[in-house]
């Protein structure tokens, strides 16, 4: 984890916000908007640490919040309700397993918006909910689902080719060498 | 330690949230700005991401295509110009028709042209940006339509851009009027998430007498859209609340799916 990773993904983050708002296709399509930083959050509780989930959570959020008709700041604790969690356990999850990118990717996309218009009708706010929500509920938990093993993919493709290389390392180390000449006594 | 890290940065998440949500209306709106002007140059990417198709389709076009449609669009123009002689006659008339009457005069509506820049990226709400703001004159609760008829209000504004709420949304309630007999008032409600053509018009009298197809307008009621910007038609009505009043459903003329130009009216 470097500050490189951190920036790539608030870069992600405020490119898919921009997206969202100006790619008008799923939603003429399939009546509804996919979002990509529950998928984005997936990726970063299991591959960051807690400052950048933080940051995502708030960037991510005020950028979600500033192009839309919510109340600043509203999507900022839903994001990090997604990312705390799963930074807990991820030494349980198979991170690199597209199934289970997936099956978190759909937990998170369905959990976002639910917990977004909670903190809305708990705030006094008037969304636009009916039972036309239900289907667009499941486009978002379908869309979010493929979409997080993209995310997956296309974040470690750029972490390869722009960070840093890992190093390799083997087991043998010179100054650890057994020697085994005979002493000269 | 490392816990206590990670809960500082918990900490940290929730007490920013509840600052921001906590802030006056006054200062978030001016936060709220400052952080979307961040996409402004995004806009203009996809601005010109959009136009370049069609500019790329233009330096195609045949000659003679080119050609046929100056000749269609002089044609046009024509019929527009006697139109509008037509157009002014009537209004003179109406003028002094109005002044023998001592009633006020007309003010002529005055028209902004914006584009659409990007739409409400969370599904319960229906707004859209457009790419003007107060730097253009636009102030909040300027009625926005198209041609085909009203689609919204300013909501916000800013200094290059605004917000308008669309019809349909809870947010956006427009007081309507019925062109029948009776001339039925009523108010324009959110119908559903999915469908952005219908929305439900209610508080119509128990007595209504509405027929499909009927024209519905703006009343003027509530002093932001002015009267007589068509809505749309009705396309069916029902009784509610054991026949205290009468509901519609109306189909609006502007399609709000697929919104590219749009005017803003300066009553």
């Amino acid at each position: 984890m470097n500050a490189f990773q951190t920036s790539l993904i608030l870069a992600f983050a405020f490119l898919a916000v921009f997206a969202e708002a100006a790619l008008d296709a799923p939603r003429h399509w399939l009546g509804a908007q996919v979002d990509l930083l529950p998928g984005l959050m997936i990726f970063t509780a299991l591959n960051a640490g807690l400052p950048t989930i933080a940051l995502l959570a708030i960037f991510g959020g005020l950028w979600f919040d500033s192009l839309s008709a919510n109340p600043l700041g509203i999507s900022i604790l839903p994001l990090l309700a997604i990312g705390w969690p799963v930074f807990l356990r991820r030494d349980l999850i198979l991170r690199d397993l597209p199934f289970a990118q997936l099956v978190l990717g759909a937990a998170a996309s369905a959990a976002m918006p639910l917990l977004t218009i909670l903190m809305l009708l708990s705030g006094s706010q008037e969304p636009l909910i009916g039972w036309g929500s239900l289907w667009q509920l499941i486009v978002m938990t379908a869309g979010g689902a493929a979409a997080t093993p993209l995310v997956f993919a296309l974040m470690n493709w750029f972490n390869h080719a722009l960070g840093y290389q890992v190093r390799t390392e083997n087991s043998f180390r010179l100054d650890r060498e057994i020697q085994r000449s005979r002493k000269k006594q | 330690m490392f816990k206590q890290k990670n809960y500082f940065a918990l900490g940290a998440v929730i007490f920013v949230a509840v600052l921001i949500l906590s802030l006056p209306a006054s200062a978030t709106t001016r936060l709220k700005f400052a952080i979307s002007s961040w996409f402004l140059p995004l806009f203009g990417l996809a601005d010109t991401a959009q136009r370049l198709p069609a500019d790329l389709a233009d330096t195609v076009l045949p000659r003679r295509e080119l050609l046929q449609q100056i000749a269609k669009l002089r044609n046009e123009n024509q019929q527009l110009k006697e139109q509008q002689i037509q157009t002014l006659a009537i209004t003179r008339e109406n003028d002094q028709l109005r002044t023998s009457l001592n009633w006020q005069k007309q003010a002529p509506w005055k028209l902004k042209l914006a584009n659409v820049v990007t739409r409400d990226p969370a599904n319960w709400w229906r707004t859209v940006q457009i790419d003007v703001g107060s730097r253009d004159g636009i102030r909040e609760n300027l009625p926005v339509l198209t041609a085909s008829g009203l689609i919204g209000r300013v909501s916000a504004v800013k200094l290059a851009n605004s917000q308008v709420v669309l019809i349909g949304d809870p947010n956006c309630r427009v007081s309507a009027l019925v062109e029948n007999s009776a001339r039925d008032t009523g108010v324009l409600l959110a119908s559903g998430p999915l469908d952005t053509s219908l929305v439900q018009l209610t508080y119509l009298a128990s007595s209504a007498n509405l027929k499909s197809g009927q024209n519905v307008i703006t009343s003027g009621l509530g002093g932001i859209f002015p009267k007589g910007i068509p809505i749309g038609q009705i396309v069916d009505s029902r009784s509610v609340e054991f026949g205290l009043y009468t509901e519609a459903r109306v189909k609006l003329n502007a399609n709000l799916g697929s919104l590219e130009q749009v005017w803003v009216l300066f009553p």
